[in-house]
């Protein structure tokens, strides 16, 4: 498997980072960024990085049912992640997740029909003085109405 | 490129990490330099390893990440003289529910956090250092690379930085959403390329840490004080709170009040001026009924026992905990069995699964609550629930168990009343 | 001299080495830790938080299996408090676990039950909904039901630390963690079932065994595995004449609990429909029809009369399966009942040149148990994964616990280079050259085990222990030999000494008047000679051999006998028998019955009887009997004296670890995992 030049050259550089013989360290940051462009993490992708960072495929298959990032399947293009957890939930976020849940017509770690929006309910993800939080992708945004998501999901379908 | 600040400072506020937030391009080497950047560094080089140790003691900085340790008696730890690389690991894996500065600190002023780490390096001879961020904070990991790689261009990390012969590398390292990476052994599996799953202790990681070497592990904010700390004397930080809890933290307010935010204060400041005052107050003139002090795990507090100086021993003394600053306030609107579900979802979630007692208990806690929110309550689920925690308290492998079971004893006993209310609330339902 | 601390347990006054774990103290003295996830050998887990005790003087419960025992410490084992946290967390275990004990196969030796019964609640408070996946079935051999799983990566740890394979792991986190094959559904591994063996629940389960009975119904009898030579007791559970399983839980053995696949599953071609159950002689048609025994016997005995009598030329082979007592009353049968020195079987070690090399130097012969002690063990020629699997596992234990240094030469990539400080790679044929190249590392080693295969031969033998010798180091050796009593066929003297014929040269002779072969297959791959020979066959399967025979007689398998074999190392150990297959007789029945019908005086052929006279003419086999009786290994002293030269070849048949010569023909479990990959010199 390869990967785009600008992540092959991360990776490169990522297995020069840690001391030497210890290229298992580059596993979960490898796994991130390879989902992030691969869209999945296949048996194709834990294969591929088993073997650049010279472990077992399970050692790999290991960490990718650990970390709640990591997705065997692929999500949507945008992936919407609304927090509920204890800041958020006493400023709205339950509901701005079942909003979002209404509006897409999807639940928890589903991905609307056209394959472009996931949603999931996320737990604390740093956002709480800002609550209710949603992140999309990678993109934080606080302070989040049911109408401010109305209007950041209707972004997303434009977008597309 | 200048930033909004995500909250309006407070004049209340004592600035001392967050001096440069706000201020034009505060993120960038030059603003820094411009505002004392570096010069702790430049005089801790002309003192010894164990001044700069003893300056931290001076201090009486405590770990910002939660468990509040005595940060220069972490750094004595460390064996200077071991033949071994030594590590600097910090942990930027801020995942405790109501907690939200180090991405302040990264954000605005990383280069200050440099500072303390390439201080750390000096005074326990490590020259690699390794930032843990989570996942989620992928911007920051882009900033933050950005950050160091400008760093390097400038002399300020990579060989003999500015001219003094000392090395230090530092990386970037992503998660990838696991809230027990967090606790730093577990956080070193996770750098090793492994589950996170916590290690046994010990060997502590000041000796084993990191591939096997002696490791150092502290808070992002935790390093973003060592710079003052050096630059302008332990003593006069540590004045600034009050004995044995040195210096100021950032506070981060969330849930009712007036003006949520991240603000730094001394330790030691009543919390109820903090609500007040800081943050804001209550909205809708509500009545305050309980506060979550420092994250999630922390035992709450009732309203009339938050008459209280904001430092480590203070909320010991009541049996709760200042945490990581994530300070959760609730009006008498809140419903405790909507929080203690909501907090058990996310240890039943985060749980590891490592040992027995959290794995099973935080998920049969969650059951139990969900089914008494979804009007499914018995009686004697209340006293199942604090029974329960208390079998997983000080019994599990790491102190996940202990985070998840002290909040929930903490809101059945003092706040009992919301569960019977609910109970009375279901019989009506059955009556009609 | 270790340091000694004094702690009270239970109010007990105990000494204890300073730094020994709790658990093992405590155990050492009669006071039971419980735990799940502690077990002797494998790492430290500390996850079950089952063996929590109370220690004075500290703030919380202690963890038993990590907390190293010091002086002045005050323990209680079976406080109140302790025995609430346990059955707190066997409460919390059960929440999860399917309590489907009726149907378990695990029940009746399920630790969970036995740890609920001792310390648990006696009703359940969980009724909530339980967390449910349905079962998997990783291999032939492996089952896993997750539901029924503690997590005390017992298994995990026994894959990676004990076999060195590392095929299971842990995914997913929390409530819904599992453990998981390396093929992401599946097993591709040794199928050792050392998993299922050491699980203390029923979450793994064994495939030829699940729901076929309740343990309390089987008769569990001890014997030695009749595949390869490492002579690994097993312990086979037994209902109704039936072998339902075969396992070494009793770790009585020179194995412990270690037993491959062969050892643990390989005894089904027992009941394997083909099985021989009558004496068939060839008719005048040229077809095989059924005799009874007595007309065997005789129609034998009037042959190897006749033909003795008029001076004509036997051979005999014998096996590397039977029994000593087999081999030495056939070798006696043929020396002094048909008067002939053509005897020999498949040699697959240089065992003559090895006990001449070593010039009676008995202290130089390595037992199993030198593997797992030695500061070093040095590999030449094999890949003792595939072929000697016990022998793998001491070293790597040895390696684990012990830090030893293991080197390794040999022509391809084995299991040991994981562990080795130094793996050289060599043309086959060239192993002494990469021998040489470790020279000074080995000189600097405390003591040594030289393990080498058949690629060293005559010459490379007396080389190779001359380097030995020149080490200036306590240097032992194991010379490799196949199968389960290889070397007591070379001991009781299977040998074509004092100008015998060997197996080669017997098959090649035109003027052969009987071949008499005894539990051996040398026509597999060869054409008999002579054409007017009369062959007879004791087998338990028609073999190639069997094939060509004039009379075929049924044989016994070492699951249904008893007597002694020794193994690769030279140590005696007793066969018991199991079951019994109708129509077959043990060979050395056979051998005593046609030598009745010949009125030969060979002595009593009970095995206790031969075994007597054994271990007063064959030398270095007066072995203790109080420990071979008991189940012990005792090791022999076989040296004495020159050992001139053999005729013949000598050639492992390289078995792997999913084959073992015509036996694993007849396994339907070696043939279901033997897709693994088990090729020699792989890993």
């Amino acid at each position: 498997m390869t990967f785009s030049p600008q992540l092959e050259e991360r990776f490169a550089r990522m297995l020069t980072a840690y001391p030497e013989g210890r290229k298992r360290s580059a596993v979960v940051p490898m796994l991130i960024y390879a989902q992030d462009e691969v869209g999945a993490v296949t048996p194709e992708l834990i294969d591929e990085v088993a073997r650049r960072c010279e472990v077992t495929p399970l050692q790999v298959d290991e960490v990718v049912g650990y970390y709640s990032m990591l997705h065997r399947k692929p999500l949507g293009k945008y992936h919407v992640q609304v927090c509920t957890n204890i800041s958020c939930l006493l400023v709205g976020g339950m509901e701005l997740y079942e909003h979002a849940s209404k509006k897409l017509g999807i639940g928890h770690k589903q991905v609307t029909a056209d394959g472009q929006i996931s949603l999931e309910e996320v737990e604390c993800m740093g956002a709480c003085s800002w609550a209710p939080a949603v992140e999309i992708n990678y993109d934080f945004h606080h302070h989040v109405t049911p109408e401010k998501l109305d209007q950041l999901i209707d972004g997303l379908r434009k977008a597309q | 490129m200048s930033k909004k600040l995500y909250n309006e400072p407070s004049p209340l506020e004592t600035r001392i990490l967050s001096k440069r937030f706000g201020l034009e391009n505060s993120e960038l080497l030059a603003t820094y330099v411009a505002h004392d950047g570096f010069k702790a560094f430049r005089k801790a080089r002309e003192m010894k390893p164990e001044e700069i140790i003893e300056e931290v003691k001076t201090s009486a900085l405590r770990g910002r990440g939660g468990a509040g340790f005595p940060t220069g008696l972490k750094w004595s730890f460390v064996p200077r003289s071991s033949p071994k690389p030594k590590y600097i690991v910090i942990n930027a894996d801020e995942s405790e529910p109501g907690t939200c500065k180090d991405r302040l600190l990264m954000e605005y002023d990383p280069h200050q956090m440099i500072e303390g780490i390439l201080i750390a390096g000096l005074a326990l001879d490590a020259h690699k250092g390794y930032l843990y961020i989570r996942g989620e904070y992928r911007y920051l990991i882009d900033h933050m690379d950005r950050a160091i790689a400008e760093a390097y261009a400038q002399g300020y990390l990579g060989k003999n930085i500015l001219g003094t012969g000392f090395d230090f590398d530092l990386y970037t390292h992503s998660g990838a959403g696991a809230y027990e990476c967090g606790e730093e052994t577990a956080l070193l599996d996770s750098l090793e390329g492994k589950r996170g799953i916590p290690r046994m202790k010990p060997p502590f990681p000041a000796v084993a840490g990191a591939w096997a070497s002696p490791t150092l592990l502290n808070n992002v904010e935790t390093f973003s004080a060592i710079p003052a700390i050096i630059r302008d004397g332990g003593a006069a930080f540590a004045a600034l709170g009050t004995p044995k809890n040195g210096g100021t933290r950032l506070l981060c307010v969330s849930g009712h009040v007036n003006k949520p935010g991240v603000y730094e204060v001394p330790l030691g400041y009543p919390m109820m001026k903090f609500i007040q005052d800081i943050a804001g107050g209550i909205p809708g003139g509500k009545k305050l009924k309980a506060v979550i002090p420092g994250g999630s795990s922390c035992p709450i507090l009732k309203a009339d026992e938050c008459d209280i100086p904001m430092d480590y021993d203070s909320l010991a003394k009541i049996g709760s905990m200042l945490g990581s600053g994530g300070m959760v306030v609730m009006d008498e609107t809140t419903d405790m069995v909507k929080v203690a579900l909501r907090i058990m979802r996310f240890y039943a979630h985060e749980s590891c699964g490592w040992c027995i007692p959290c794995r099973e208990g935080t998920t049969w806690l969650k059951k139990i609550l969900q089914r008494f929110d979804d009007g499914g309550g018995r009686a004697e689920d209340v006293g199942l629930l604090g029974e329960l925690s208390k079998n997983m308290l000080g019994r599990t492998f790491c102190a996940l168990g202990d985070a998840a079971a002290m909040p929930t004893i903490s809101i059945v006993e003092k706040f009992a009343e919301d569960f019977e209310k609910r109970l009375a609330k279901d019989r009506q339902m059955v009556a009609v | 001299m270790p340091d000694i601390v004094n702690l009270t347990i239970n109010g007990q006054a105990i000494q204890a080495e300073k730094g020994t774990l709790l658990i093992e103290v405590a155990r050492q003295n009669g006071i039971e830790i419980p735990a799940f996830c502690y077990y002797e050998g494998l790492t430290l887990q500390a996850a079950c938080r089952m063996c929590l005790v109370e220690v004075e003087k500290t703030p919380k419960l202690q963890v038993g299996c990590t907390l190293p025992v010091a002086d002045g410490m005050v323990v209680h084992t079976e406080s109140e408090i302790v025995r609430k946290a346990r059955k707190g967390t066997l409460e919390f275990l059960l929440t999860n676990h399917p309590l489907d004990c009726p149907v378990c196969d695990k029940g009746g030796e399920c630790e969970l039950q036995d740890m609920v019964f001792r310390y648990g609640a006696g009703e359940s408070r969980f009724t909530e909904r339980k967390q449910h996946v349905d079962e998997q079935q990783w291999s032939p051999v492996v089952y896993f039901d997750a539901p029924r799983c503690i997590l005390c990566y017992r298994c995990v740890r026994v894959c990676n630390e004990g076999m060195g394979v590392g095929a299971l792991g842990v995914s997913n986190r929390g409530v819904i963690s599992e453990i998981v094959p390396n093929r992401h559904d599946y097993l591709e591994c040794d199928e050792c079932g050392a998993c299922i063996d050491i699980c203390p629940v029923g979450a793994l389960t064994s495939g030829s065994y699940r729901y076929q009975t309740r343990p309390w119904e089987m008769e569990h009898v001890g014997t030695i595995c009749t595949h390869c030579g490492d002579g690994c007791r097993t312990t086979l559970g037994v209902r109704d004449d039936k072998i339902m399983r075969g396992n070494n839980r009793d770790s009585s053995g020179i194995n412990g609990e270690f037993l491959c696949v062969k050892g643990r599953y390989a005894f089904d071609f027992v009941e394997h429909p083909e099985r021989l159950q009558s004496p068939m002689l060839r008719n005048a048609q040229g077809e095989f029809e059924p005799i009874s025994w007595s007309k065997a016997f005789t129609t034998i005995a009037e042959t190897f009369t006749a033909v003795k009598a008029r001076g004509g030329k036997f051979g005999v082979i014998g096996s590397n399966h039977t029994t000593n007592e087999e081999n030495y009353f056939l070798q006696k049968f043929a020396r002094q009942g048909l008067g002939t020195k053509n005897i020999d079987h498949h040699r697959t070690g240089d065992l003559a040149t090895f006990f001449d090399a070593l010039s009676g130097k008995n202290a130089a012969l390595a037992t199993a148990g030198d593997l797992y002690t030695a500061k070093a063990v040095l590999v030449v020629g094999a890949d003792l994964a595939q072929q000697h699997p016990f022998l793998s596992y001491q070293a790597r234990a040895n390696f684990r616990h012990h830090n030893a240094h293991i080197y390794a030469v040999t022509s391809g990539p084995v299991r040991e280079d994981n562990q080795a400080v130094a793996s050289v790679r060599v043309e086959a044929g060239g192993e002494l050259v990469g021998v040489e190249s470790l020279r000074d590392k080995l000189k600097a080693e405390g003591d040594l085990v030289i393990v080498f295969g058949d690629s060293i031969q005559g010459d490379g033998v007396r080389k190779l222990v001359a380097f030995g010798d020149s080490l200036g180091i306590p240097v032992k050796y194991v010379c490799l030999v196949d199968y389960s009593n290889s070397r007591g066929a070379f001991d009781m003297g299977l040998i074509p000494r004092d100008g015998g014929m060997s197996v080669e040269q017997m098959l090649a002779a035109k003027d052969l008047d009987v071949l008499w072969v005894v539990g051996a297959n040398p026509l597999k791959n060869a054409a008999l000679g002579s054409s007017h020979a009369f062959v007879v066959v004791q087998d338990l399967f028609m073999t190639e051999t069997a094939k060509r025979a004039d009379l075929v007689l049924p044989a016994a398998s070492a699951y249904e006998k008893n007597g002694t074999v020794t193994n690769v190392c030279g140590e005696v150990q007793k066969l018991k028998q199991a079951v019994k297959v109708m129509g077959t007789k043990t060979d050395l029945e056979i051998m005593g019955s046609i030598a009745k019908e010949m009125k030969l005086n060979l002595g009593i052929w009970l095995p206790d009887k031969v075994f007597a006279e054994i271990r007063k003419t064959v030398h270095g086999y007066d072995v203790p009997l109080p420990v071979v009786d008991t189940g012990g290994a005792a090791p022999t002293m076989p040296l004495n004296g020159r050992v001139p030269a053999l005729p013949g070849a000598i050639q492992s048949a390289g078995d792997t670890l999913f084959t073992s010569g015509s036996m694993s023909r007849y396994s339907k479990i070696l043939n279901a995992v033997i897709e693994s990959p088990g090729g020699l010199y792989r890993r």
